[in-house]
């Protein structure tokens, strides 16, 4: 009866809004939809162009050059295989490193480490943020670089190790702030219900915000994974861009995205510029599958945080 | 008394400095009567020259903008064959698939740029042969001993498919040979003094507009690779700079290219270690 009485005083005020302002609502509808569906058709057109200009490829059967293991343009060879596995051994390496580290600061944040520094360093993430790409391939390239070059004495410097250090830094931010969004839904929730059963603050996080933040927590993998091979100026200006399959982590590779960046100022009626699109295909797709992975996440979360 | 006598002298002498100005600038005349904008586009070897011509051209004339951009070759040939910019600099002349689908475009060349293999300065290697360029670059010779230099492993440095700069060290010094895989590529003529001047074991390749002392050109076949014998043709490694236009250009790209072309033109160009073509 009382929600009742409650429900149809929410409804009165609302449905005469409508009355009064309807043509305006409706057309800032309109508006917002057709926006909504723009958006979508510049995705299907990127998509639809990238597969137009990859196709001279496929009809001159030079396809299967593509997955040569090398990238000669000028003696006919066009492989992209190095470019692929130089972009995945970057992502993982950098992931490899930035997410342990920024798990580590999140939970540091949230109550293992004292609480008067938890705010100045939550401050310096967000911070981090704001600080453009190219300053940390500008300091990489001037300390980092020949830190490693005089340091291990093999090779020039500009490796997979000093785009994996550099890279590693730029998508922390990333990662630590969705986990710290995530983690800050979940703790208050459970902060009370912890301690009055006793259970110290590092029990409480360990044991039961962070296994209820599970869902974040791949998140932040997924997206932290997606930043560091979407990105392009830390892989063009330290990794070196040979073309060549890495042995270690002291030899150069080149991303797929530096290659767009470096071949894409050549004859534009060349083979070497049409096989860029295929480059530019293989990132849209991993981009399009991660952020497909992330919604079908979040669907589920949601659907899981409905049942509890 | 004496004070305002000499602000009187000082103001004439102003006035004498300011109205014999335009006099001394005599190649900006022919912008006289024109204005509107100029977009180029293109060659990054270029900018420097564009650049000054800009700026001399832009602080005579209020009502000519001019705006310059990199990009590369293959970025300012295609940009002016698809009429985005007025001038599309090009460090190399325009490829026979791109004439046959931009068949209106007119070539200027106005410089001659030398490329010259490059060292750090403290590499003790003064001289290379075309031979030894080319094992190294094919990735035959990895050693500087080799070649008479330190027991350090040779560190390559090259550029990338677009660059003028590779096509005409490719073709000119290494005879089209192969460039090893594990070289490292750099994307512009700066980068590549930027990592030249920080390796001591690094051999690279760049425009002799950009030489300084923060790096060492090393001598081809005996032949120090200066602006002096690339003039007497007997530095075989040189390219032209060329200016493209989408058709006849229209005055005020005319007045450009013409100003580009002049005496002033070529004293920047050389200015910035170029040989200029008059």
């Amino acid at each position: 009866m009382n929600s009742e009485i409650c429900h149809r005083q929410k409804t009165t005020p609302r449905r005469r809004a409508l009355s009064s302002s309807g043509i305006f609502a409706g057309i800032s509808e309109k508006i917002l939809q057709s926006a909504a569906i723009f958006s979508a058709l510049v995705v299907l057109a990127l998509f639809g162009f990238l597969a137009y200009f990859t196709l001279p490829l496929f009809s001159n059967g030079q396809f299967t050059e593509l997955f040569s293991l090398h990238w000669q343009p000028f003696h006919g060879q066009f492989g992209i295989i190095p470019m692929i596995i130089g972009t995945i051994a970057l992502a993982f390496t950098a992931l490899l490193i930035a997410y342990p580290l920024g798990l580590g600061i999140c939970l540091f944040i949230h109550g293992l480490g004292p609480a008067w520094l938890s705010r100045p360093v939550l401050l310096l993430i967000h911070g981090m943020t704001a600080v453009p790409t190219v300053v940390y391939g500008f300091v990489a390239v001037f300390l980092l670089v020949p830190l490693l070059r005089d340091t291990f004495r093999s090779g020039t410097g500009f490796s997979l190790l000093a785009a994996t250090l550099s890279l590693s830094i730029l998508i922390l931010p990333t990662i630590i702030l969705l986990l710290n969004s995530q983690l800050q839904q979940i703790v208050p929730r459970l902060r009370l219900t912890a301690t009055a059963l006793g259970i110290s603050r590092p029990q409480e996080l360990l044991y039961i915000s962070l296994p209820a933040a599970s869902h974040g927590l791949i998140a932040a993998a997924i997206l932290g994974f997606g930043r560091a091979v979407g990105d392009t100026l830390i892989a063009l200006m330290v990794a070196g861009n040979a073309t060549q399959i890495p042995d270690s982590a002291f030899d150069s590779i080149r991303t797929l995205t530096a290659h767009i960046a470096l071949v894409v100022s050549t004859d534009s009626q060349s083979t070497t510029y049409h096989s860029l699109f295929a480059g530019g295909m293989i990132l849209f797709l991993t981009t399009t599958s991660i952020n497909l992975a992330l919604h079908l996440l979040k669907r589920k979360s949601a659907g899981g945080r409905d049942c509890e | 008394m004496k004070k305002h006598y000499m602000s009187i002298l000082s103001l004439g002498l102003l006035s004498v400095l300011i109205f014999s100005l335009p006099s001394l600038a005599s190649e900006l005349d022919r912008f006289n009567d024109l204005k509107g904008n100029i977009d180029i586009a293109g060659g990054t070897a270029h900018i420097p020259v564009m650049k000054d011509a800009a700026k001399a051209i832009m602080r005579q004339h209020n009502a000519i903008n001019i705006s310059v951009a990199g990009g590369g070759s293959g970025i300012g040939v295609q940009k002016v064959g698809e009429g985005l910019v007025d001038i599309g600099n090009a460090g190399r002349p325009v490829s026979g698939k791109e004439k046959k689908k931009y068949q209106n475009l007119h070539s200027f060349p106005f410089a001659v740029d030398g490329v010259a293999p490059t060292l750090h300065p403290d590499n003790p290697v003064e001289n290379l042969s075309s031979s030894q360029i080319q094992d190294i670059f094919a990735g035959k010779i990895t050693n500087w001993k080799e070649v008479g230099g330190n027991d350090a492993e040779i560190h390559l440095y090259s550029r990338d498919e677009a660059s003028g700069t590779r096509s005409v060290f490719w073709k000119k010094c290494l005879k089209k040979g192969l460039i090893a895989d594990f070289a490292n590529i750099v994307p512009s003529n700066g980068a590549m003094k930027g990592a030249v001047s920080r390796d001591k074991n690094a051999l690279g390749y760049m425009s002799i507009g950009h030489l300084d002392n923060t790096v060492k050109a090393v001598q081809l076949n005996n032949i120090a690779p200066t602006q002096d014998n690339a003039i007497n043709g007997s530095y075989p490694v040189v390219r032209k700079l060329f200016m493209n236009t989408n058709g006849e250009p229209k005055p005020l790209i005319k007045a450009f290219i013409d100003y580009v072309l002049s005496s002033e033109g070529a004293k920047s160009i050389q200015s910035h270690g170029y040989i200029p073509l008059i």
